[in-house]
C-alpha cells in the first residue's frame, strides 16, 4: 500500500562499521521507529479492526436500535426505554429466561462433575493414554447440527430409541418435545455429550500443573486417594475451574443450535416455547417478526444476564476449598 | 543492522498486506455469489449463457416445476434455469429469509415463489420487484381469474407476480386402512360418508374402534386450516385480518369455528398429534400413523414426494370429497425481484412457468391445480387421473370446481399471525397448552404477532 520505506536504500548499502550515532530525521530513524513502535501495532491490528467491525460496532448498533421501534419492513421510530419496559412485562421473554437457566443448570452441573472425574481418571498412567485423551475430544469435532439431528431421532416420541428402552421398564412414551422438563433434559444431554470431553481436557491440563510433592506428602501423612482428590486436586484447580465455569456460563446462556435443530429448525422452541432459549427469542423477534428494536433490547438483557450469571459463578467457585 | 532493518521492512509489508487482505475479504462478501457475466441482457450479449435461479419452497414435489424446468433446459442453450427449492417451511423459514434478501438487495433468486400468506406484504413493497409490464406480461390478464391477477399487482398498480396454483380442496385417505376398518373404500362412497364435519368425526370413531395403531387424522393443524378457509368463505372471505388490515382473530367466527373443530378432534382422540410439515409428520406417513389428511390440490404433491409417503405407498392413498364443501387453501405466485441481474430473461422464464405449457406439466407431475385458465381448460388436465392416488380423477375433483374458488383476504402480517396461531393449535394437541386455555392463548399470541 502506501508504506514506501525503502527509498534511497541502495546508496547506503555498505554500512560503515562502528557507527556510533544515528542521525535524526533520516529515513533510517523512520524505519527504526516503524520497526520498534509501529510494526507491533500493525501486526495486531487485523484482529482489532475485525473486532471493531464485527464486535464493537454491532454492540453499539444494537444498543442504539434497542431504543427504537424498528420494523425491517416498515418504520423506525424512537421509543426510549419502551422496548425494555415492554420486555420486562412480556411473559414470552421470561419463559425464555427460565428455559435458558433451567437448561443451563441441568446441563452444566453434571457436566462439571463428570468432566472433573473424567480428567482425574485420564490423569493416571495407563496404556494408550494419548489415544484415550484424544478420543475424549472427538464429540467436539462433530458438527453441532449433526449431533442435534441424531439426538432428535433418539428422543423421538413414536420411534425413538430412548422411549423404546424406557418401555422395557414399563414407562409410557414420553413426548420429549411437548413436555417442558423432558425437553430440557434432552437438550442438556446434547450439550453435555459435546462439551464434557472438552472441559475434561482443560481440567486435565490444570491437574498436570499441580506439584507432585503435594500428593507425596499427603500419601506419607496417610491421606486416601479420594481425600487427595477433594483436598488437593480440587482446590489447586480453582483457577482452571473459574475459566471453565465462566466459559460454560457464556456458552450455556447463549444456547441456540441444539434446541433450534431439536424443533425442525424452528426458533419457536416447541409448540408452546417449551425449550425456547433467550437467543432463540432474540432470533424470533428479530428475524421472524422483524422487530429489530425489540430483539436488540432482548440481546442487551441477555448480555446483562450473562454478566450476572458469570459473576455469581465466579463468586461461588472462588469459595471452593479457599476458606481456610 | 542490515538484517534488522530488512526484517523491519518485511514486517511492515506483511502488516500492510494483512491489512489489505482483511479489507478485501470484508468487501468481497458484498457481491459474493453474483454471476461472473455483468451483461444486462442486451442484444450484443445475446450469445452469452444466462442462468436464471428459481427459488421456491414446499415439501415433496413443492411447485412441481421439475419436468417443466428439465424441458426448458433441454430446449434452450442461452437461458438455463437453476431450480432451487430452499425449504419446506414458508412462514418460518423461506419468507423471513426472502424478506431479508429483498430488503438488503442481495441473495434472492431471479424468479421467486411467494405463497398467498406473503402476498399482502409483497404488494405493499413495490420497490422489491421488477415491473413485469415492462416485459410485456400484462397481456396475460385474460388467462387468470380476476382475484389471482389482482393479487399480483402492487399497491401502486404495477404487475409484479403471476399466479401458479390455487388451493382446491379434497380429503386424502388411506384406502387400505379404510378396508381394514371395515369402512367403504371407494372414493364416491367415502365422500358420501361425510357430508359434514360432524359425520367425519363419527366415521373417525368407527375407524378408531377397529384400528388401534393408526389414528384417523394427522394432527390438529391441517384440518384447522381446511375448516378455516371453508368458514372464511361464509364470513366475508376474511381470516385473521379484515380488509383494512385490522386484526379480527377474536371476532371472526370462522377462526373460532375452526379452532373449536381442532379442539374437538384432539379431545376425542382422533389425532396422531403430529404437526404438519415437520419431520415427524413425514415419518408418520411412512409409518402409517394416520389414515386421512386434509388435501388442497398441492398436498397431493407433498404426500407423494419421496421425503413423505413416497413410492412405497403408491396406490394406497385415494382422494375423496371434503366434508363441508370446497375451499381455497394456499396457492402461490412467481415474481422477479428488482435485484435480479437478468430481469428480461427472468420474466421469460416466469412467463413460461406460469403459462399453459408450464402449468400443464406441473399439474401432471405434482397435481398442483393451475390458476391459469388456459391450462385448466386443457383436455389433458380436465381428464387427468393421478396414478399415485389410485388413479383418482383429479381433473374432475379439482379442476371443475376451480372457477368457483374464492380468495380469502390475507393481511400484511398474515404470515406472522398464522405462525403464532398454528403453534397454539398444535400445542393443544400435544398437551402443552390445556384445552381450557387454548383459545385465550391463541388470541393473545395473535395480537402479539400482529403488533
Amino acid at each position: 500500500m502506501s508504506l514506501h520505506v525503502d527509498a534511497g536504500q541502495p546508496t547506503r548499502a555498505p554500512v560503515p562499521p562502528g557507527r556510533r550515532h544515528v542521525r535524526r530525521n533520516s529515513p533510517r530513524s523512520f524505519r527504526t521507529w516503524l520497526d520498534l513502535k509501529a510494526a507491533p501495532y500493525l501486526l495486531v491490528s487485523p484482529y482489532y479492526l475485525l473486532f471493531l467491525l464485527f464486535g464493537l460496532f454491532p454492540l453499539g448498533f444494537t444498543l442504539y436500535y434497542s431504543f427504537y421501534k424498528y420494523d425491517l419492513t416498515g418504520t423506525v421510530e424512537w421509543t426510549g426505554l419502551g422496548n425494555y419496559t415492554a420486555m420486562l412485562a412480556d411473559s414470552a421473554f421470561w419463559k425464555a429466561v427460565v428455559n435458558t437457566l433451567g437448561m443451563f443448570v441441568i446441563a452444566t452441573v453434571p457436566q462439571m462433575l463428570l468432566a472433573l472425574l473424567l480428567a482425574n481418571a485420564l490423569n493416571k498412567r495407563f496404556r494408550g493414554q494419548l489415544l484415550v485423551r484424544m478420543g475424549v475430544l472427538l464429540p467436539l469435532v462433530t458438527s453441532v447440527v449433526a449431533v442435534a439431528v441424531v439426538f432428535t431421532q433418539l428422543y423421538g416420541r413414536d420411534w425413538g430409541v430412548i422411549n423404546w428402552i424406557l418401555s422395557w421398564f414399563g414407562v409410557d412414551p414420553i413426548d420429549w418435545k411437548a413436555q417442558r422438563i423432558p425437553s430440557w433434559l434432552a437438550i442438556a444431554t446434547m450439550v453435555d455429550w459435546r462439551w464434557t470431553g472438552y472441559n475434561a481436557i482443560i481440567f486435565l491440563a490444570g491437574m498436570q500443573t499441580i506439584p507432585k510433592d503435594l500428593y507425596e506428602a499427603a500419601s506419607i501423612d496417610g491421606a486416601s486417594r479420594r481425600r487427595q482428590f477433594w483436598q488437593i486436586t480440587v482446590p489447586m484447580l480453582r483457577p482452571t475451574m473459574i475459566f471453565v465455569v465462566l466459559n460454560s456460563t457464556i456458552g450455556g446462556l447463549t444456547l441456540f443450535a441444539e434446541p433450534t435443530t431439536f424443533y425442525n429448525g424452528n426458533v419457536h422452541g416447541g409448540t408452546d416455547s417449551q425449550f425456547q432459549t433467550v437467543s432463540m427469542f432474540i432470533f424470533e423477534e428479530g428475524f421472524r417478526e422483524f422487530d429489530y428494536g425489540y430483539a436488540s433490547a432482548a440481546a442487551w438483557l441477555l448480555f446483562l444476564l450473562i454478566l450476572i450469571g458469570s459473576l455469581i459463578n465466579f463468586l461461588l467457585i472462588r469459595r471452593i476449598g479457599g476458606n481456610k | 543492522m542490515i538484517g534488522n532493518s530488512r526484517r523491519g521492512r518485511m514486517l511492515a509489508i506483511a502488516a500492510a498486506s494483512a491489512l489489505a487482505l482483511s479489507v478485501i475479504s470484508a468487501c468481497s462478501t458484498d457481491d459474493g455469489g453474483s454471476s461472473s457475466t455483468p451483461s444486462d441482457g442486451g442484444s450484443s450479449a445475446a450469445a452469452e449463457k444466462v442462468t436464471i435461479t428459481l427459488q421456491t419452497f414446499g415439501g415433496g414435489k413443492n411447485f412441481g416445476f421439475k419436468e417443466a424446468v428439465d424441458k426448458w433446459n433441454a430446449e434452450h442453450t442461452d437461458i438455463q434455469i437453476k431450480y432451487d427449492n430452499l425449504t419446506d417451511q414458508f412462514e418460518q423459514t423461506y419468507w423471513p429469509q426472502m424478506i431479508q434478501w429483498l430488503q438488503s438487495g442481495a441473495g434472492a433468486g431471479d424468479v421467486v415463489g411467494i405463497e398467498e400468506g406473503g402476498m399482502g406484504l409483497a404488494k405493499a413493497h413495490p420497490e422489491w420487484w421488477a415491473d413485469l409490464g415492462e416485459f410485456g406480461l400484462n397481456n396475460h390478464q385474460a388467462n387468470f381469474p380476476a382475484w389471482k391477477w389482482e393479487n399480483g399487482v402492487t399497491v401502486d398498480g404495477k404487475l409484479f407476480a403471476l399466479g401458479t396454483d390455487v388451493g382446491g380442496m379434497s380429503l386424502c385417505y388411506r384406502k387400505d386402512l379404510f378396508e381394514k376398518a371395515g369402512l367403504p373404500s371407494d372414493r364416491e362412497e367415502v365422500g358420501k360418508l361425510w357430508p359434514t364435519w360432524d359425520d367425519f368425526v363419527k366415521v373417525g370413531h368407527q375407524f378408531q374402534a377397529k384400528v388401534k395403531d393408526t389414528k384417523f387424522v394427522d394432527g390438529t393443524n391441517t384440518l384447522y386450516n381446511v375448516v378455516l378457509v371453508q368458514e372464511a368463505a361464509k364470513n366475508g372471505n376474511v381470516a385473521y385480518f379484515d380488509k383494512d388490515n385490522k386484526l379480527i382473530v377474536d371476532s371472526n367466527p370462522a377462526v373460532k369455528t375452526a379452532y373449536d373443530f381442532a379442539e374437538k378432534i384432539s379431545k376425542e382422540g382422533l389425532t396422531a398429534k403430529l404437526r404438519n410439515f415437520t419431520d415427524e409428520w413425514k415419518t408418520g406417513m411412512k409409518k402409517s400413523q394416520f389414515a386421512t389428511l386434509g388435501c388442497p390440490a398441492w398436498m397431493l404433491g407433498v404426500v407423494s414426494g419421496d421425503d413423505a409417503a413416497g413410492p412405497e405407498f403408491a396406490g394406497k392413498w385415494d382422494v375423496a370429497a371434503v366434508p363441508g364443501g370446497g375451499g381455497n387453501w394456499g396457492g402461490s405466485w412467481l415474481a422477479v425481484p428488482k435485484q435480479s441481474k437478468h430481469p428480461k430473461e427472468a420474466a421469460q422464464v416466469l412467463e413460461y412457468l406460469t403459462g399453459k405449457e408450464g402449468q400443464v406439466s406441473v399439474f401432471n407431475y405434482s397435481g398442483n391445480l393451475p390458476s391459469n385458465v388456459q391450462a385448466q381448460q386443457d383436455p389433458a388436465v380436465q381428464g387427468a387421473k393421478n396414478e399415485y392416488f389410485n388413479d383418482a380423477p383429479v381433473g374432475d375433483i379439482f379442476v371443475k370446481s376451480a372457477g368457483a374458488l374464492q380468495p380469502v383476504f390475507l393481511g400484511v402480517k398474515h404470515a406472522q399471525v398464522k405462525n403464532a396461531v398454528e403453534s397454539v393449535v398444535s400445542a393443544i394437541d400435544d398437551g402443552s397448552v390445556p384445552y381450557a386455555e387454548g383459545w385465550k392463548r391463541l388470541v393473545d399470541d395473535a395480537v402479539k404477532a400482529a403488533g
